[in-house]
């Protein structure tokens, strides 16, 4: 199991490409934490595996 | 002519510890000048900021009137040319960087170098991602705020501080997009314009 923004996902081995697809968010209005650590988005092909805490911020538009 | 003495202690004046003196320590970076920067910058300079890095490309145009801290009188002007005016008018001693540039992920690292804290204030949301994601990958260990979800006439509740990390934390209502159609007010830009002040003052006195 896989942590997605506190809630437990069945997604290991799922690409955070997927992932954010999965979503419907665009990779270019986001930033991925995994354990803590931003994920650089030329790591995005990288599957998740058991037990990946990860936070996704997807950014919406104003300011 | 107010003297930064009497200024500072008008800043600390109904406080029982000194406010001006730890706020006068501080450096803090804003990127982008609208409707966030602008009104989080007021709120700093108000409580005594010792030194702010501004930059943004962008000239003040009627359409930011609604919710940023210009008058009619700065139309035309470059924001980093009225925002420094404006906030030297609130407190004349804080020292006060403005760059007229576009903000890349390459520019970045060297523009707030010297920064304890940078606040993310773009209004697109490819430039909040991009900037989030370069701080984080070559300053983790900079403090870093960012806002997401300030559009519409919603709940002024709805508008949060959540950390994410012990560097991050991200205000808005993360939702509302301005691409959804209910544009941009005052009210809930400087809600969230607030939060993020605020969370910038609590990081400096925490640091105290």
């Amino acid at each position: 199991m896989v942590t997605i923004n506190g809630e437990q996902k069945d997604c290991a081995g799922m690409t955070v490409s997927a992932l954010l697809a999965s979503m419907q968010l665009l990779p270019a209005r986001t930033a991925v934490m995994i354990g803590g650590e931003i994920l650089p988005k030329a790591s995005y092909d990288r599957p998740l595996t058991d037990g990946d805490e990860v936070e996704i911020i997807g950014f919406v538009g104003g300011g | 002519m107010i003297t930064e003495t009497e200024f500072a202690a008008a800043v600390d004046s109904r406080s029982r510890r000194p406010i001006y003196s730890i706020m006068q320590a501080a450096h803090i970076g804003i990127a982008g000048l609208g409707g966030l920067g602008s009104n989080i910058a007021a709120a700093l300079v108000r409580s005594g900021i010792g030194h702010l890095t501004l930059a943004d490309f962008d000239t003040v145009e009627l359409s930011n009137i609604n919710r940023q801290l210009y008058a009619l009188s700065h139309i035309g002007m470059k924001k980093a040319d009225a925002l420094p005016e404006i906030l030297h008018g609130i407190n004349p001693f804080c020292k006060i960087d403005a760059h007229d540039l576009r903000i890349t992920a390459e520019n970045c690292k060297t523009l707030f170098a010297d920064c304890d804290i940078i606040i993310e204030a773009f209004d697109l949301p490819e430039q909040k991602a991009m900037l989030v994601n370069a701080v984080l990958e070559q300053m983790p260990e900079k403090h870093l705020i960012s806002g997401s979800g300030m559009a519409g006439f919603g709940r002024a509740n709805a508008i949060t501080t959540r950390r994410i990390t012990e560097r991050l934390t991200l205000c808005g209502d993360g939702v509302t997009d301005v691409a959804d159609g209910d544009g941009l007010t005052a009210s809930r830009v400087m809600i969230c314009a607030g939060h993020m002040a605020a969370r910038a003052v609590e990081i400096i006195f925490n640091q105290e």
